[in-house]
This record gives C-alpha cells, structure tokens and sequence, in this order.
C-alpha cells in the first residue's frame, strides 16, 4: 500500500517501483516474445490442420479410414498400452527405493535411470539393433524360433520404453522426497501391511504426480519417430506406427493424408497439454516443485 | 533388519519393500538401457579404437558430425536467450492470455517430430507461407539448408531452458533487487549483476537439456534439412543410412563419436555449472 499524499505536489514522472523494468521495454519484450512464440510454436501448428483440411474435412477423414492407417492407428495405441504401464511401473518401483531407503551409489544410479535423455533416438534404436538384430547370436536364434523382436511389434515396445524410459521416475522422485517416510512409517507402526500402506497411503499421496509422468511419458511414446524407424523395418501394416506413416505418405507426396494423420498426432498433443496444464493448475502442490522434463 | 546385512543399505529402515522394488529398478533399468547400450560399447570395443577413428576419420562423417554439433549449439544458444526472455515475461508480467502461452510453451515436447518436422518444411518450403515471403522479400533460402535444420533445432529445444529457469525466477526474493535499487544501481545493472548470477546454474541445465535433445534429434530434421551429403546430412541420419546399407560397422563408429562428444559436451556444462555454483556461494 502506498501512504495517501498529503499536500505534496505530485511528481512529473509517473511512480515506478525499483524492482521492474520501464513501461516500455515491459511491453516491447511482451510484444517480442508473442511474436516469436506464434512463429516458432503455433504457425507449425496451424500448418497441420491447414494442409490436413485443405480439401474438405470429408477427404481428410477419408484419408485415416484405409487399411493401412487404421492398423498404424492400432499399433500405435497398442504400443503405448504396453510401453507406459510398464514404464509407470518401474516409475514407481524405483521411486520407491529412492525415495524410502538410504543405500550406496543413489545418485549414480539415478544418473543411469537419466541416460536415455542424451541418447540420441537413432543410436538406441542402432542399440537394440545390435542386440537382438538378425546378425546377433540372440537375434538369429529369435528368428529361428519364430519370435523376432527387430523389424516386429516387440522392438518398437522395446525401443519406445528406452525413449520414455525416466519420464515417471523423473516426476516422481522429486515428489516422493518431499513428502518424506513419516507417514508410511505411523500407518506400519499402526499395523497396516506394505502393500496396503502403499495403496492407501502413498499411492493417495503421488497420484497426480504419477497421471502427469503417465501423460508425458504417453505423448512421447506415441509421437516416438527416430528409435521406431530403426527397429520397425517400416513395413506397412505390420510394423509402421502412426509417426512412420507420416513419414511413408508425405514422402510418396499424398499431402492429404500425411497431414491428416499429422493432425491425429496434433489433436492428441493439444490433448496432453490440456490435461497437464490442467493438473499444474489444480494440483501444483502435489507435483513436482520444478517443472522439468 | 534382514537388508541392512547386505550391505547395500546404509541405514536400516522400518519400511517393506526394499528387495522388491530395488529388484524392479535394477531388472528393467538393466534390460531397456543399460544391455542394448552396454552392446554399443561393446561392439565398438570389439572393432577396436583404429577402426572406429579410421570410419569417424572420413570427410562426409566429420561433415555430419559437425553440422549436427554446430546446428544443435546454434539452437541452444537461441534458446539460452530466447527462454530467458520467455520465462521471465511470463513470471514477472501480467497480460491477457498468460495461462494459454504458458501452456503453448510446451508444446515442441507434445508434439511428435514427425508431425513437427513436415509442418515446419510445409511452412518453409519456396513456395510456404514463410519460406515465400523470405525468399522473394531476402533471398533467403529456409527449408533444406542448415538454417532450416537450426530452425528445427530451436522448435524441437525451445521448452528446457524455459522450463528450468522459470521456477527460479519464481523464487528471486524480490528485497534482493530492492536492496540492488537502493543501494543506487541502475536496473540494467541490478539484472546484469544481481539476477543474472542466479539464474546461471538453471540456464546452463537448460541449455545443456536443450543441446543434448538438438544434437541427437532427428524426426523433425530430415523433412526439412534436405539430406544432401556434406551440406545438409545430420550425424543421426548418416546412421539410418549405414544402417540401411547393412554397414554396422559404420554406424557403431559414428554412434560411438556422438556419443562421446556428447559426453565431453555435457561434462564440460556440467564443470561450468559447479564453478558457477562455488563462486556464488562464495559472493
């Protein structure tokens, strides 16, 4: 609150507190920064549904009904019903022993758990290519018996669990640290079970901490490209995701129906990112302080 | 405590679960990043340290490796600035429509790079919204040149540095800058000499995020880089082509140079960020 003058003349220059910046450069880096904003971000946006309804939202719609789209659409979703429980799963596991148990080598092993973020996707997909691919001892034996995981649905699971690999943990670590182990510790002292002191203590305590690594982790390995290409072998119908198809149509020039699936993806991004706001808005105490990805 | 005698915990804790979930982390940490990386290394070790410099040591490589360092650096570096700019516009100022661009901020990391990547070489293409105008207004040339796979770089890192610096600005105890004010600085020099040396350590984890994404990113770049060996041919692509050739060997070698010049990269940020960090405490 500012004191109410009494009888003194009120000054020529317009009062500004000392701890921000002039009017002008205030505006000047708004205006600034929403211009590069729209250009960078949004006009890309924009693009995809532009080209995806440049001839009518029929043909658009037309384009995602075949065959071929339909089973990358399938594939897709399928990859990510398997790819992020089991992710979600080592989220919390390893969340878990972080968080609850002092032992040697912590920090190492959650430098580990990070790895994955300054691989590049090709070179993990070049990774498991090495692995399990048909001229490796495990891959030949995988052929001969049937159950190939390079250039077949297993691969690309395995490749965009890699991808996606700290995303929960990331989330949920921070969280778990803050709020300590003192509850955990009264439910056990007042005779509840592990598992029931997880479930109805922890679980309570971390859940939109855990739905928003979920929602992350799920936008990444839907949209996964670079690892995916490397291990799918791209055969149509069998083993292009949705990002592949993209890839597949827009370079045998079909426009329509490369930004139609493009547009899928986008609907699905703008989806995440609702959501996540959402839950930054509603539930900010409950996530992680710093919001890094 | 039947852990403690393990050896592995440091203190004996009350709470269950240890074995079970320490055994979850190690088994799918193990099996998803450390085996198939683990392979890499070892095929390379396997090939032998000549062999690898003598595939690195070629001139369309060392054009790859270069472009994707150089490009992703450039990136960084804009968004080093950029995402300083943004994250304090939206921390410190008040206008319409705040809660919607900070959402949009992230939208780079929702996006797929496929569809990221086909929009902006739609975008910038000759005969783009964009690209026409910067061509028939400059003369520049966007879409597959190295400023169109700069341009993707800076879509694909735009996020990190923002993302790690605003919490911190949320943070600056504003009696900080008052005692700057009163004491007679300019406000220039209070951001340049008080606020600044704050933030380093967050903008260097940002930058440092958003270079290790740019340097290895690859969907939203080859749409719009053109892929043209020696000019516009990323490290990660010249890979997917020796992979696509059966050359296994070439792409170990040039997976194994990335990734230690990554390495180097980030471990110099890191010493940077420890330095910056004591002399702080120091101050």
């Amino acid at each position: 609150m500012t004191p109410a003058p009494l009888s003194v003349s009120v000054p020529a220059r317009p009062f500004r507190p000392a701890t921000t910046e002039p009017v002008w450069l205030r505006r000047s880096l708004i205006v600034a920064v929403l211009a590069m904003l729209s250009v960078l971000v949004l006009a890309p946006l924009v693009t995809v549904f532009a080209h995806a309804l440049r001839d009518g939202l029929a043909m658009a719609v037309a384009s995602l009904g075949n065959r071929d789209a339909q089973s990358a659409i399938r594939l897709t979703l399928t990859i990510a019903a398997i790819s992020v429980p089991l992710n979600a799963a080592f989220g919390i596991a390893a969340a878990w022993a972080i968080t609850k148990f002092d032992w040697r080598g912590k920090a190492f092993l959650i430098t580990l758990i990070d790895l994955p973020f300054s691989v590049s996707p090709v070179v993990a997909g070049l990774c498991f290519v090495l692995l399990f691919g048909a001229n490796s001892a495990i891959g030949a034996w995988l052929v001969a018996s049937g159950h190939p995981i390079i250039f077949a649905v297993p691969g690309i699971v395995l490749a965009t669990m890699f991808i996606t690999f700290p995303f929960v943990a990331r989330e949920l670590i921070p969280v778990m640290t803050e709020q300590g182990r003192a509850e955990e510790e009264a439910a056990l002292t007042l005779g509840a079970s592990g598992w029931r002191t997880f479930l109805t203590v922890t679980l309570p305590n971390i859940r939109w901490a855990l739905l928003y690594g979920v929602l992350l982790c799920n936008a990444r390995a839907m949209g996964e490209f670079g690892a995916v290409a490397v291990v799918s072998g791209k055969i149509r119908g069998q083993t292009a995701t949705m990002p592949i198809m993209i890839e597949m149509l827009y370079n045998e020039y079909l426009s329509v129906a490369a930004f139609s699936m493009a547009a899928l993806l986008a609907l699905l991004a703008l989806v995440t990112l609702t959501l996540k706001s959402a839950l930054e808005w509603r539930h900010a105490d409950q996530l992680a302080a710093a919001r890094r990805h | 405590m039947p852990y403690a005698r393990r050896g592995l915990l440091k203190a004996p804790s009350p709470l269950p679960g240890f074995g079970l979930s320490f055994g979850i982390m190690l088994t799918m940490l193990s099996l998803i990043v450390l085996l198939p990386i683990g392979t890499l290394l070892l095929r390379g070790a396997d090939m032998g340290l000549a062999e690898v410099w003598r595939i690195v040591n070629t001139e369309r490589v060392w054009a790859a490796l270069g472009l994707s360092f150089r490009a992703a650096l450039l990136a960084a570096l804009f968004n080093l600035v950029f995402g300083l700019a943004l994250a304090w516009v939206l921390v410190r100022y008040e206008f319409p429509g705040k809660r919607l661009i900070d959402a949009a901020v992230d939208l780079p990391f929702a996006l797929p790079t496929a569809v990221a990547g086909i929009a902006l070489t739609a975008l910038y293409a000759p005969n783009g919204a964009f690209g026409s105008v910067l061509l028939d207004a400059f003369g520049v040339k966007v879409a597959y040149t190295q400023l169109g796979i700069w341009i993707a770089l800076v879509f694909v890192g735009l996020p990190f540095v923002v993302r790690t610096v605003q919490p911190v600005i949320e943070e600056i105890d504003r009696e900080v800058e008052e005692a700057s004010a009163t004491l007679g600085a300019s406000r220039a020099r209070t951001f340049g000499h008080v606020i600044l040396p704050m933030l380093t350590p967050a903008l260097l984890t940002g930058f440092a995020l958003s270079l290790a994404r740019s340097v290895g990113e690859y969907g939203s770049v080859i749409f719009i880089a053109g892929n043209i060996p020696m000019k516009t041919e990323i490290a990660p692509l010249l890979i997917v082509i020796r992979l696509e050739e059966f050359d296994y060997n070439g792409a170990i070698a040039i997976a194994l140079a990335m990734l230690s010049i990554s390495f180097c990269m980030l471990l110099a940020i890191n010493l940077i960020q420890i330095w910056s960090r004591r002399r702080m405490g120091a101050a």
